[in-house]
């Protein structure tokens, strides 16, 4: 069976400017995927291709097996929430998740059934004669996707839903959007600019920049196997080493030989290795044993940030040369280590957490879709 | 191979194939209706225009050397040669040659070429055409071409002779050697210069005053400042006719100067333009920020350098608009300089004196396109700066928040009783002369003044078709506009003929209302137009009305409309809702204050406008705004100023129920405004 919804070779201009270019990706039926990018990396190009808003250029989109590529919006089946939730401010509550019920051949009582069903859902039902206005951020956006999923449409798509929200609402929100999801099993695609946002929700996580793929995979593969240095670097927070390949799985930096994952790059080309600041382990300084059997590296303490979780380190040492790595150390271990500002400290960086790049990797150029 | 160059720069792009959007019912039901509307406005004010246009590169003459005469003997047999009706003048000289230019009506009686014509004589006539274009009427039949016709005396009285029509620019070079007619450009030009100086100084320091200053009572100054809009722009003119006409109360305080002239059009023109200076002036100000006055005070600045650096700059656009709005209003208009301006001449004067007074069609054109020109300059800078306008509000702006200052507000206060002195006092004026027996001589009470079927101009019918005229507007046009406004918003894609349709909505607000009335006479009046048969209907002055005070309604539509969630469409469409469901439940319902709005806009502008509809009524669909002109043209100049404070009354009305409804409808389905 093929997936439910297939985008193939789509590309979208916008006079000379090329917003979408050659996109294919498979959304699985019931899956929840996230569109995650910078501004402008094409992302609500893309959704609102889906929804028939702005027609792509070129290309296919099927849906259940249906090409709906070039269908007017209301011949579509989805259901649609909006950053400014859009909702009709004359309104009820009630008669705003009605509205798409109403006009359709479903009867009066069937309606208020459907409609307090729904409003229980996001519940909000103690609500339903107040008007938008009178409501909070995040409760509008409860409504509004009550109201996308008033009629069971087969795709949900939400366009950045919860970027007008407060940080607390927002992490509220985000779990009962994705709880939701789950119990209705409806396949849903949303754009988002918040990693963590993309991180926490999705199944699979879509990485776009100017208008290409960058990567897709789940919140995992995307965190720990970037296949490009934009996604290393776009999600989370990664130190950037420059450095030359000596052989496969090993590469020099500064006066260090480093054991590292270098798939796919030739011997003697330059490269930008990664590694992430919590995946540096510390150790008492000269420990010889590596845990992981990864690199042990002398370094001395610069700078030290709390946090509150953690401690936050500049690290520096003659082994990385004029490079500088930021290392994440929780409490425990800085206490343990007894790690201070000028201390020395010997660090681990595991083999497979260090992972290369080829060096003029500009973005965009970065591995297609996988 | 072109296909392959063609392909090229596509190469990059080449792998999907190309979508072409399918169009949904939707869409095509949501073009369609912008399309209608469009139309109208292509028929109700593009093609009229254009008519008028080429009417005015028209030039009529009589053809002599395209007609050809036989005459038989008492038997009826035609022996002798034919001879052209050129020969005939040559010898006769019954027609002198500056005689043959006439206008597109022009009609020359074929006997006048024949001396000794009775239409009781016994021989017969024929007439042919030498080219093929030559036309005459027989009766009400009209003949071309080169077949002789052949009719007896008593006929050939009613052979009527028609011009040949010429394209060039002979009319312009005719008006631009005739200095009574020239010489009102010069005229309007400075009348309109002279009346936005003083109006906008004066309409400022009202604005000031009101914006700037805790004097009391500022709501009911502002009430007194908005009245003359209420009324036709030709009633100042009978109050200063009152005041310091030849038997004006006043008189002697011009010192022998007459009002009949540029002092009464320049008195006339600041009163009926002040509302719209002040609102304009009043919200520039109102909108200026408080942190720049802070930050001014801080900086130890004089209140002079604070009014200066602060102030005037911060209002600068409201001011060029005001300007631009005051002038073009001036110059357009025509009632008032009808009234009072004696000998003097304006230009919308001079298109009514050429087509009502002359039958002139083809000067009268060119008049109007004179006009069009300070017009849609005027227009168009005015627009210009309404944009830069509206670019300098930031969200962030606090408004300033006047603090009381004893001198500054009795100032402020004695300024606006002696504007509420002059605007009151010009309607008081007239309510009182239509309340007197017969002025200045006996004046005891009386209310023969308003037995107006007595008088010319139309009588009561005139009131009542005006309020019918004013409804009927109030509600089509409303719906038009509004309808026009929201389709031209919310369709998808469709650029061109969405800013096609942008353009023709702008355009009325550059016509001067004269010159639409006379392009609708053009273009309606010609029997050949399909739409004939709406002339002398109260249906065109209707879409005369609608039509004149489109941009403005399409504007405030526009803006209520942009104000709406783009994205309502969008999730209507996904829950498969009809467009039109979301209209009547949403869109409507939520604009419903700005709808309101506009009709009221529309139903008093029905109720004043006289310029354009001058032209366009007919015996039964005479106006009460045009009746006020034509009882004062007859000297029935009390009944006038009765007819003209009715109008007044009416609008106030329609204005007191506007604002009940508004209430009630602000209650009623806007509960969702009010948390």
């Amino acid at each position: 069976m093929s997936s439910y919804l297939r985008i193939r070779d789509l590309s979208k201009k916008f006079g000379e400017f090329t917003a979408l270019r050659d996109i294919s990706l498979d959304v699985e039926d019931g899956e929840f995927v996230c569109f995650l990018g910078p501004s402008g990396c094409g992302k609500t190009t893309l959704l609102r291709a889906v929804a028939g808003l702005d027609l792509q250029t070129r290309g296919t989109i099927e849906q259940a097996g249906r090409d709906i590529s070039a269908l007017p919006i209301a011949e579509r089946d989805f259901g649609i929430v909006f950053q400014s939730y859009a909702l009709f401010p004359n309104l009820t509550i009630e008669r705003n998740v009605a509205f798409g019920l109403e006009n359709s051949g479903r009867s009066k009582a069937e309606i208020a059934a459907r409609v307090s069903e729904l409003l229980d859902l996001v519940g909000l039902a103690d609500q339903r004669r107040k008007y938008p206005a009178q409501l909070s951020g995040g409760q509008q956006q409860r409504i509004a996707l009550a109201r996308a999923i008033a009629t069971a449409p087969g795709l949900l798509l939400l366009d950045e839903p919860l970027s007008a929200l407060d940080a607390k609402v927002r992490v509220h929100l985000r779990h009962q959007i994705k709880e939701l999801q789950r119990k209705l099993g409806v396949t849903t695609v949303m754009v988002t600019h918040d990693q963590e946002e993309a991180l926490s929700m999705a199944d699979r996580i879509v990485v776009m920049n100017h208008g290409v793929i960058e990567q897709i995979g789940t919140p995992t593969e995307i965190y720990r196997q970037p296949k490009s240095l934009f996604v290393a670097d776009f999600i989370g927070e990664t130190n950037q080493l420059h450095a030359t390949l000596a052989a496969s799985g090993r590469f020099t930096l500064g006066n260090a030989s480093l054991a590292g994952t270098t798939d796919g790059l030739a011997p003697g080309q330059p490269i930008v290795v990664t590694i992430r600041p919590e995946d540096i382990i510390p150790h008492a300084p000269g420990t010889a044993a590596a845990v992981s059997g990864g690199s042990l590296v002398e370094v001395i303490i610069g700078e030290m940030e709390f946090l509150g979780s953690f401690w936050r380190s500049r690290l520096s040492g003659t082994a990385l040369g004029d490079e500088q790595l930021v290392a994440d150390f929780s409490i425990n271990a800085v206490r343990r280590l007894s790690l201070d500002e000028g201390a020395p400290l010997t660090i681990e960086l595991p083999a497979s957490r260090l992972i290369a790049f080829p060096a003029q990797n500009a973005p965009g150029d970065g591995a297609r879709a996988g | 191979m072109p296909a392959e160059v063609l392909a090229a720069p596509e190469a990059d792009l080449a792998k999907g194939r190309p979508v072409k959007a399918r169009l949904g019912r939707d869409d095509l039901v949501m073009r369609g209706f912008m399309v209608v509307i469009a139309l109208y406005l292509v028929i109700a004010l593009a093609l009229p225009l254009y008519v008028m246009l080429s009417k005015s590169f028209s030039t009529f003459r009589f053809d002599l050397t395209a007609y050809e005469f036989q005459v038989s003997d008492a038997e009826g047999s035609f022996a002798a040669r034919p001879i052209t009706a050129a020969e005939l003048n040559e010898r006769l000289r019954a027609v002198p040659p500056e005689d043959l230019a006439t206008s597109g009506d022009g009609r020359l009686p074929a006997t006048a070429f024949f001396p000794d014509f009775s239409f009781r004589s016994p021989v017969h006539y024929r007439i042919r055409g030498i080219s093929e274009d030559a036309a005459f009427l027989i009766g009400s039949e009209l003949f071309t071409g080169t077949a002789w016709q052949e009719v007896d005396s008593n006929t050939f009285r009613r052979v009527m002779l028609r011009p040949s029509r010429d394209i060039g620019f002979a009319n312009y070079a005719t008006y631009f050697s005739t200095p009574s007619l020239f010489q009102s450009i010069q005229n309007s030009l400075i009348i309109a210069a002279i009346s936005t100086v003083i109006t906008v100084a004066l309409a400022f320091g009202f604005a000031y005053a009101l914006t700037r200053s805790c004097m009391p009572l500022k709501g009911l100054f502002r009430l007194v400042a908005l009245a003359p809009i209420l009324v036709p722009s030709l009633l100042p003119g009978i109050a200063l006719v009152y005041l310091f006409g030849n038997q004006g109360l006043l008189k002697a305080l011009l010192f022998g100067e007459t009002i009949y002239g540029p002092i009464g059009i320049v008195i006339g023109s600041v009163f009926f333009t002040f509302p719209h200076a002040m609102i304009i002036i009043t919200t520039a100000l109102a909108i200026s920020d408080a942190r720049l006055y802070e930050a001014a005070e801080c900086l130890k600045a004089s209140r002079w350098k604070i009014f200066w650096t602060v102030t005037v700059p911060g209002a600068r656009y409201g001011l060029i608009s005001a300007a631009f709005v005051v002038f073009n209003l001036v110059i357009t208009d025509f009632g008032l300089p009808k009234v009072i301006g004696g000998q003097f001449n304006m230009l919308a004067v001079d298109i009514y004196k050429q087509v009502i007074g002359q039958q002139n069609f083809e000067m009268g054109a060119v008049v109007s396109v004179v006009l069009l020109i300070p017009a849609i300059f005027a227009f168009t800078v005015d627009r210009f700066v309404q944009k830069r306008q509206v670019a300098s509000l930031s969200a962030r702006s606090v408004p300033y928040q006047p603090k009381p200052s004893r001198r500054f507000d009795v100032l402020a206060l004695g300024y606006c009783v002696l504007v509420a002195i002059f605007i009151l006092g010009l309607l008081g004026i007239c309510q009182f002369a239509a309340l007197v027996k017969f002025w200045p001589y006996d004046l005891s009470l009386s209310l023969t003044n308003y037995a107006f079927d007595l008088m010319d101009g139309g009588g009561w019918d005139s009131y009542y078709n005006s309020i019918q005229m004013a409804l009927l507007t109030a509600v089509a046009g409303t719906i038009v506009v509004f309808v026009g406004a929201y389709m031209v918003e919310k369709t998808k894609g469709f650029e061109t003929g969405r800013s096609l349709f942008q353009l023709l909505a702008m355009l009325p607000m550059a016509v001067p209302g004269m010159v639409l009335g006379l392009a609708y006479i053009f273009f309606f009046n010609d029997p050949r137009n399909p739409l004939h048969f709406l002339y002398g209907t109260m249906a065109i002055l209707v879409v005369c009305t609608v039509t004149h005070f489109y941009t403005v309604s399409h504007l405030t539509a526009m803006t209520a409309l942009k104000q709406m969630d783009r994205e309502f469409e969008s999730v209507a469409a996904s829950l498969k809702q009809p467009f039109h469901r979301l209209f009547r439940v949403v869109t409507v319902p939520v604009c419903l204050p700005t709808i309101l709005d506009i009709s009221i806009y529309l139903f008093v502008n029905a109720m004043t406008t006289v310029s354009a509809v001058v032209f366009l009524y007919a015996p039964t669909t005479t106006l009460a705004s045009v009746a006020v002109l034509n009882m004062d043209d007859a000297g029935d100049i009390a009944p006038a100023a009765a007819m003209g404070m009715m109008i007044l009354y009416t609008n106030a009305g329609a204005r007191i129920v506007h604002l009940i409804l508004s209430k009630g409808v602000l209650r009623r389905t806007q509960a969702w405004r009010f948390r």
